[in-house]
């Protein structure tokens, strides 16, 4: 399906990615405080232990893993963080989080990060590009949860 | 004895061979599924931030109406529903100003503080009906039957809201064994299929599936038992695409935990709505004698 919006790919893995400016005046103070505020987690506990990239299903496909998402967040790199497919192909399967040995609720954060661009009426995903066989046959749940999740 | 149940949307449609085996095999030992008034659809999800209340609406609404029946617990099939409403169930209950600010917003409902207990009926068999009373009821035992029970992620997760804790859950296994299956242990009985993920990036969600398949089949399942319309649909229904392009050695069907048991009540396999299912999962029971081979 085509996305609504184009996230680009920013950096495929961490070993091939670009070089990443940071210093006092990339951190979006702004963008740490919402993710925070929505989620109620604080990123600021995860150690960079990487249990929950090497648990999630879809990791191989992200262009930033979960761990280096949460590492960026942490950094405030906004642009960066929201122009990754990462949380878009995200599905709240919830492996990370029962395996966070922080304590992290990984998805909510995926979540928050996720509304920060909802929220601008942003739609990730277009309902009217599905297949006709693939609505005839899809389960509702499958259609709702998709819909919640990925669209404004 | 009855009890309260919320169907959800995909058991009224394109799960029917979920729902109709359920109540009818429930009947058979002696429970009536009551079937909520005016229930609406659960949201499917849950909402995972904390400022969002109104995506909460929905499943607490159901949750009223339960109590509205005068039930004290509320049985669910499909895993997303239980998860959505066991979720929204525990905020009403730990939460108070989340609490309160739904119940004004719903002025025109009885205030809710998650009074009504929901429960997967894996669980409600596992409590109500019990394993002994479970095995003398079965009437057509599925001997030699290689069943690998599936609970994917929402059963499980998050913690608060398990059927039984992940590591130690025993739960579908005992089920299983209990219709005189030969259990099957399955090291992929908690991975995720990619969910709903199979409409937005199906190529993803395809090959999570095709991966836990793939475990169930090496450890020598025929079958897969699952309780979820969507993993059904991943897993079973495109279970073709996960052959030809996402390395699936060869097909496993797949099952509803609720058709095993009709069939092992020996219920009539009409019920079943086996067209309903993955291509392979009629012909292997009636290869195996469990159902009568029957013209479709």
């Amino acid at each position: 399906m085509r996305h609504g919006f184009a996230p680009g790919r920013i950096c495929s893995h961490w070993e091939d990615q670009m070089r990443i400016l940071i210093n006092g005046r990339t951190v979006d103070e702004d963008f740490i405080e919402r993710v925070e505020e929505i989620s109620e987690q604080n990123i600021k506990r995860c150690m960079q232990c990487g249990t929950c990239s090497a648990s999630c299903p879809m990791e191989a496909d992200m262009d930033l893993s979960p761990r280096v998402v949460m590492h960026f967040t942490q950094m405030g790199l906004r642009d960066v963080v929201q122009g990754a497919n990462t949380v878009w192909i995200c599905a709240s399967c919830h492996t990370c989080e029962a395996r966070c040995p922080r304590g992290v609720d990984l998805p909510k954060i995926m979540e928050a990060i996720r509304l920060l661009t909802l929220r601008k009426n942003k739609d990730a995903v277009d309902p009217r590009q599905l297949e006709a066989t693939v609505i005839d046959e899809a389960p509702q749940a499958a259609m709702v949860g998709c819909f919640r999740k990925l669209t404004a | 004895m009855k009890v309260s149940y919320y169907p959800g949307c995909t058991l009224k449609t394109k799960a029917r061979n979920l729902e109709d085996t359920a109540i009818g095999a429930l009947a058979v030992l002696g429970v009536e599924l009551v079937e909520l008034p005016r229930w609406n659809c659960c949201g499917a999800v849950t909402s995972l931030a904390q400022d969002d209340l109104l995506h909460m609406l929905a499943p607490v609404r159901d949750l009223i109406r339960a109590k509205e029946q005068g039930s004290d617990k509320l049985v669910t099939i499909c895993s997303m529903c239980y998860n959505t409403l066991a979720r929204a169930n525990l905020l009403m209950r730990n939460d108070a100003e989340k609490r309160d600010a739904l119940n004004r917003f719903m002025d025109e409902e009885p205030d809710y503080a998650g009074e009504v207990e929901v429960i997967h009926l894996l669980n409600f068999i596992r409590d109500e009906v019990g394993w002994d009373k479970l095995r003398a009821a079965v009437r057509r035992p599925l001997t030699g039957l290689r069943v690998a029970p599936y609970y994917g992620c929402t059963l499980v997760r998050p913690a608060e809201v398990a059927i039984e804790p992940a590591v130690d859950a025993t739960v579908f296994e005992k089920f299983i064994e209990a219709l005189g299956a030969q259990l099957v242990h399955n090291p992929g009985a908690f991975d995720c299929c990619g969910s709903y993920q199979i409409l937005s990036h199906p190529k993803q969600a395809l090959a999570a599936s095709a991966e836990l398949l793939g475990k169930a089949k090496n450890k020598g399942a025929d079958v897969l038992a699952l309780s979820c319309p969507l993993c059904d649909y991943n897993l079973g229904k495109r279970q073709n695409e996960l052959v030809a392009d996402h390395g699936l050695e060869s097909k496993l069907p797949t099952i509803y935990f609720t058709q095993l048991l009709a069939v092992a009540l020996g219920l009539d396999s009409s019920l079943c709505h086996f067209e309903l299912n993955h291509e392979g999962t009629r012909s292997l029971l009636e290869e195996r004698n469990l159902i009568s081979t029957v013209a479709v």
